[in-house]
């Protein structure tokens, strides 16, 4: 009887997957009585991270390929401010706008992608490159907040609540007042493309693709498979997720500034690495990047809970994120060394 | 018949004479009595002649511009030597004289000028570039966590001085302990955090970025933490020594640099660090076997690296006399990382060179402070630096320069076959 292999990287997944539990059963029983198990406080860490749930599915394809995109932060500004401007000053609609900002990700994408696929230079100084870019072009299309308060369909759709079916984890308050749970338009956006990345990594030509020029690039060449293009689509793929996401955050915050998503790179590279997504290539799963996003999120919640922390200003969370980091990372460390010494 | 072919030793004297006399003529061209766009035109024409009487002649064959490409200096150089022509047009364009931005000025018994500027404000950035040449060569990858480091550092410093929740420290009866004590225990911080990431990457044979990626995001954090959130000022002349003082007639930052830079050339010089240094970061295993302890040297390099941040983050901070955890050494490491790249060195490892490092750090705050003269906005600046890294990059990728051999391969080629036939 063939026994079911439970390699290293399914114990790393299932690692976070329980660290995630623990967590938040953590956040449980420290925080109960101020309504930690409510399920809305679950729902709203999903809300606040639907556009960096986008962002880390990219992360993960381009790693998955051994690459790095930093760029995405600046380009989730530069987006933001296209659809702020573009609906506030120059009155577009909405429905121009949207696929506009998807076809700069498409354009950005296939330019990082070409210069890192078929020109052979490094994701790191390209997407570097990338990132300075977005981030001025911000700057140059307005330097100021611009906050998004005409009314069309864009703003309905943010203000949008979509309510748990069969009253699910409903809370009544001091006023008698039911509070049904509710999530609104980007958490659907982000979960339709955790799916979605998660299928097209597991099924189609692409996804595998992606996985083996990650194992080895030049078995993958071996193999006959097209390396320079995949990279180049692996980027495309990673900042057009990157601008779906950039549409979710512009839809939470409703503004664009210069300095919005600053640091979102490192946020999704490391929810990316605590997810179980090997920064040398080959090895990853959307999901677990989809946990570690919830990791982070759990974490600064349960900062929020607690006053004391709080009062000390936003570091905390990346300290204890900072520490996770750490702690995943030598534990991938270990599983190499492990497996190495087995063979 | 020998003679022609081999360069003859006398042309090198008669070389620098040359170089000598076309710098004499541009100098000159800067003082005649004409507009300043017609002494662009002759300054360009001068400069012209000049090249190719130097660069293009057979009369010095061993400083044909072909074989010139070929030196490790050679793209350093040649992207300082844009960056000024860029500011002499910008002169020329303003009406100045055409070499103001070489003009040092003595005031109140300091140099000033755009070129001292540029090499006061690009002390941190050099500094930094030391380390990260290190440990790009060493390791193939880079340290991103120098800015978050330099703010620890500077945080540390500015908390022992002042003792912990003091947020302004006006005499020097206030300070909880001597200067030079809280600089050095900032310094040893970043040796200390150095120490770790080297240890991730050595010991753990963890990715740089993933391991220095840790300390990028938990460094300002820590250093928000030790001054309880709050901006720290130190109001001591002693203490702003380190950004704001001179040394003589120069910059304290710049002396500082100096110092730096020429500690690690003397220890490149006597000692063979170096060289270990490229062995591993060209082939570890191979390294180890011929009995270089890889580890070790990688480690090192870190611990290096670590430092230099720590000393280039109490400069950043002596500059603002204050603890700015959010603000210090922001988006430095990408700067320091680019001035590697500029100075001509791989970003995959193996061999490198430091001055080349260093020139590079300079062209960055050179390029800054000229977009910052045209006019640029600070938040713009970086969409013309992004144009002008992948233009960099793009020309020195190998896949581009084995397009053009081999378009000139075939061109050759091509012409060959016409003649036979």
């Amino acid at each position: 009887m063939k026994k079911k292999n439970i390699n290293n990287h399914t114990i790393l997944l299932l690692i976070t997957v329980a660290l995630f539990i623990v967590l938040y059963l953590g956040g449980c029983l420290m925080y109960g009585e101020k309504g930690f198990t409510k399920l809305q406080v679950f729902l709203d860490i999903l809300r606040n991270n639907a556009g960096l749930i986008c962002i880390a599915c990219g992360m993960t394809c381009v790693m998955l390929t051994g690459g790095i995109d930093i760029s995405v932060g600046s380009l989730v500004a530069m987006d933001c401010m296209i659809l702020a401007v573009g609906m506030e000053y120059s009155h577009y609609s909405p429905s121009l706008l949207v696929p506009f900002v998807l076809v700069i990700g498409v354009l950005f994408g296939l330019v990082q992608g070409f210069l890192i696929g078929y020109l052979e230079i490094q994701p790191f100084i390209v997407t570097m490159a990338g990132m300075f870019f977005a981030r001025g072009m911000t700057a140059m299309i307005c330097t100021d907040q611009v906050n998004i308060t005409v009314e069309n369909w864009f703003k309905s759709l943010a203000g949008l609540k979509i309510y748990m079916p069969f009253e699910l984890g409903v809370v009544i308050n001091k006023r008698g007042v039911h509070m049904v749970p509710f999530v609104d338009v980007p958490v659907i956006i982000a979960l339709v493309m955790v799916i979605l990345v998660f299928l097209l990594l597991r099924y189609t030509r692409v996804g595998r693709s992606m996985y083996a020029v990650g194992g080895s690039q030049q078995s993958a060449a071996l193999m006959g498979l097209n390396v320079k293009r995949t990279k180049m689509i692996t980027y495309v793929l990673s900042s057009l997720l990157c601008s779906i996401g950039g549409i979710c955050y512009c839809m939470n915050t409703m503004c664009g500034t210069t300095t919005q998503a600053l640091g979102l790179e490192m946020k999704a590279i490391s929810s990316s690495v605590i997810g179980g997504t090997l920064l040398t290539g080959g090895v990853g799963n959307v999901f677990g990047s989809f946990i570690g996003v919830l990791i982070n999120g759990t974490i600064t919640s349960i900062v929020s809970f607690n006053g004391d922390l709080t009062r000390l200003g936003g570091t905390v969370p990346n300290v204890v994120s900072a520490f996770l980091l750490f702690v995943f990372i030598m534990l991938q460390a270990i599983f190499a060394k492990l497996r190495e010494r087995k063979k | 018949m020998k003679s022609e072919l081999e360069p003859t030793k006398g042309n090198k004297p008669a070389f620098i004479v040359e170089i000598v006399i076309l710098i004499g003529l541009i100098i000159g061209v800067a003082f005649l009595p004409i507009n300043t766009i017609a002494q662009m035109i002759v300054f360009l024409g001068v400069l012209a002649l000049g090249a190719k009487r130097l660069f293009f002649n057979k009369k010095y064959p061993e400083y044909q511009f072909q074989k010139l490409t070929k030196h490790s200096m050679f793209f350093p150089l040649i992207s300082v030597f844009f960056v000024l022509l860029l500011n002499v047009f910008y002169d020329a364009m303003q009406g100045n004289n055409i070499l103001s931005f070489f003009m040092i000025e003595m005031k109140e018994g300091a140099l000033y000028g755009r070129i001292i500027d540029i090499l006061n404000r690009g002390s941190e950035a050099a500094i930094l570039a030391i380390g990260m040449t290190l440990v790009v060569s060493s390791s193939a990858g880079t340290d991103i966590s120098v800015g978050s480091v330099m703010s620890l550092a500077g945080s540390l410093c500015c908390m022992l001085l002042a003792g912990f929740g003091v947020t302004h420290v006006r005499s020097a009866d206030a300070l909880q302990m001597p200067i030079l004590v809280g600089v050095i225990a900032g310094i040893a911080i970043a040796g200390v955090v150095g120490l770790f990431n080297g240890f991730l990457v050595a010991k753990m044979k963890i990715q740089p970025m993933v391991a220095t990626l840790i300390f990028f995001t938990a460094g300002r954090a820590i250093g928000l933490l030790l001054t309880n959130n709050k901006m720290v000022y130190i109001l001591l002349d002693e203490f702003k020594w380190f950004g704001l003082g001179r040394v003589w007639v120069f910059p304290s930052a710049t002396v500082i640099a100096a110092v730096c830079i020429a500690i690690m050339l003397l220890i490149l010089k006597f000692t063979s660090l170096g060289t270990y240094v490229q062995s591993v970061g060209i082939n570890s295993k191979a390294s180890r076997i011929a009995g270089i302890n890889s580890v070790a040297i990688i480690l090192l390099c870190y611990v290096i690296c670590g430092l230099f941040a720590g000393v280039a983050g109490i400069v950043a901070t002596s500059r603002i006399y204050s603890a700015d955890s959010n603000n210090i050494g922001l988006n430095l490491e990408l700067d320091a990382i680019l001035a590697v790249a500029l100075g001509g060195n791989s970003l995959g490892g193996g061999r490198f060179n430091l001055a080349g490092s260093i020139i590079g750090a300079y062209t960055i705050q050179a390029i800054t402070t000229t977009m910052y003269a045209l006019g640029v906005a600070k938040a713009q600046a970086p969409v013309y630096k992004a144009i002008i890294v992948i233009l960099i990059v793009v020309v020195q990728s190998q896949t581009v320069k084995a397009y053009f051999a081999h378009r000139k391969a075939q061109k050759e080629n091509s012409l060959m076959v016409a003649g036979r036939s």
